[in-house]
């Protein structure tokens, strides 16, 4: 089971008391924006094979999303970080580069 | 080829066995093709097919990663049914469960069609009213189903549980011309077959690099050299997104993992297959005496083909639930296959932004009953260089101009 940490609670909790809200720091779009920009953000998706950022909520506990990063081969966790954050923290980015030397950083 | 049938087995009985040949000729890429399918599963090994048996093209090559069939094709329930809501999904899912009717003489290989009925039950008054409403679009768009009362689904799966007490039994959709089909044959079937017509069948080489010369493709780069084609074809389910990402372009696909499991070999004791989507679980029991069981999907993206155990938990526990009889069973195996889930849980057969480039995907999880029909689509948008009528309606363009094909209550259970 996978088992991620909330940083609001300050604790690790199961895949149960979790849910998953899919690829992180997507551009959010509004009614003003273009047609192909307004598609992109509700459809494309990057659905990575290896390390992916991701959105998560902890439903049955705090009520708070965070981020995780996590490798989607391996389900091997690097760590959260909160959800305030607009891209990955370099923290999160060490951690991740000091496991996989292949890693070339987070792309947009 | 050397055709299969009574007086071969006969005649191969007195050399024992000895001059059977194999299914299909395992080749090295030749330097350009016509027309080259990328996936060499069910989805990819019919669209060469039927670009050979009704377009005559046989300048074609099926490359596959892995093995033949060794991917969703030989991961899957293996079950054929054709009542969805929406017509076109009819369209192309009956068309494919007519085409298992007689694939295995189309092949000369024996799939193990087996028309067994398909049993869908309706375990609450909301669950009730939807699937009454699929049955009526069934019958309007030809499907023969019915909705049967309780009494009935007891006479039908004489081990099920109907008195709940948590879900009830209210009724169930039945599609008595659904059943089941050996997944490996349909995959060998075909393999075998093309390589009978002439198309090569390359193991073993991946792709890792599209050609493209202004827009247009003009090749693939693979782990065994660079190929020239004139048309590409996409059919890789699962690793779709990794395919478009070398073509330069997303799709709208998220792929998770869905799991399987087969119980320990028991005698006869369900002659149907039986879905549960309320609680989360299916069931029907294979020629070997297994129950081949499934259940939800992952709820986050993954390519790890394994799957959370948590969800067996949770799909073992409904299906005790609703067959008590099987509670004592030992699970034999357990495997998952990564899926490519699209917003609507309907498949993108289509152009991509390359030109000459084409995209067989988003089959989700239930791409196995697919399988005839969706190739038959995607050889005719080959040929013709647009889509047909049965795959026009499944076209990327759907996403951004509105028209989703909404099939998400259509699925087995809902993931």
């Amino acid at each position: 089971m996978l088992n991620l940490f909330c940083p609001t609670c300050q604790r690790d909790c199961d895949e149960t008391e979790l849910s998953c809200g899919g690829q992180a720091h997507l551009i959010r779009r509004d009614h003003a924006s273009s047609d192909k920009d307004f598609y992109e953000y509700l459809y494309e998706r990057k659905n990575d094979k290896g390390i992916i950022f991701e959105r998560w909520k902890h439903v049955y506990g705090c009520g708070k999303w965070f981020h995780t990063a996590r490798c989607t081969i391996t389900n091997q966790v690097f760590g959260s970080y909160s959800a305030k954050e607009v891209q990955p923290p370099k923290s999160i980015l060490a951690i991740i580069r000091r496991s996989r030397v292949e890693f070339k950083g987070w792309v947009k | 080829m050397k055709r299969y049938s009574f007086s071969s087995i006969f005649t191969e009985a007195f050399k024992d066995n000895l001059g059977w040949e194999k299914a299909w000729t395992k080749r090295e890429p030749k330097k350009e093709y016509q027309i080259i399918i990328v996936g060499g599963g069910g989805h990819g090994l019919a669209t060469a097919y039927y670009l050979a048996k009704n377009y005559n093209i046989t300048d074609i090559a099926v490359i596959e990663k892995g093995w033949i069939g060794g991917g969703n094709t030989g991961r899957n329930t293996t079950i054929i049914r054709s009542n969805y809501l929406q017509e076109s999904s009819i369209g192309i899912y009956e068309k494919s469960r007519f085409l298992y009717e007689t694939l295995s003489q189309d092949l000369n290989y024996n799939i193990m069609f087996s028309p067994r009925g398909v049993l869908m039950l309706c375990q609450t008054e909301h669950e009730l009213r939807a699937m009454k409403r699929t049955s009526h679009a069934n019958r309007i768009n030809g499907v023969d189903t019915k909705m049967v009362t309780p009494a009935e689904v007891k006479e039908i799966v004489p081990i099920i549980n109907i008195n709940g007490p948590r879900f009830p039994v209210l009724g169930a959709l039945w599609q008595p011309r659904g059943g089941t089909a050996r997944h490996d044959a349909v995959a060998w079937g075909y393999a075998r077959k093309c390589s009978d017509y002439g198309i090569d069948i390359i193991e073993q080489c991946e792709v890792i690099g599209v050609k493209k010369k202004r827009d247009k493709i003009v090749g693939v780069e693979t782990t065994k050299g660079n190929i020239k084609a004139k048309k590409v074809c996409f059919v890789a389910a699962g690793h779709s997104s990794l395919l478009a990402d070398l073509a330069g372009f997303r799709l709208p696909i998220e792929s998770v993992a869905l799991q399987a499991l087969v119980s320990e070999p028991i005698k006869p004791m369900i002659d149907c297959v039986v879905m549960a989507n309320t609680v989360h679980g299916y069931l029907s029991q294979s020629d070997k005496g297994e129950l081949v069981i499934g259940g939800g999907a992952d709820g986050y993206n993954n390519y790890s083909q394994r799957g959370s155990f948590l969800h067996i938990e949770e799909t073992v526990r409904a299906l005790v639930e609703t067959f008590p009889v099987i509670s004592r069973l030992r699970q034999l195996r357990q495997w998952g296959g990564i899926v490519d889930m699209t917003g609507d849980r309907s498949p993108i057969i289509s152009k991509t932004p390359v030109d000459g480039l084409y995209i067989n995907c988003g089959w989700g999880t239930g791409g196995f009953k697919a399988i005839p029909g969706s190739g038959w689509a995607t050889a005719e948008m080959i040929y013709n260089e647009r889509p047909g009528k049965l795959a026009s309606p499944f076209s990327i363009e759907r996403f951004s101009e509105g028209r989703l094909i909404d099939e998400s209550a259509a699925a087995a259970v809902a993931h």
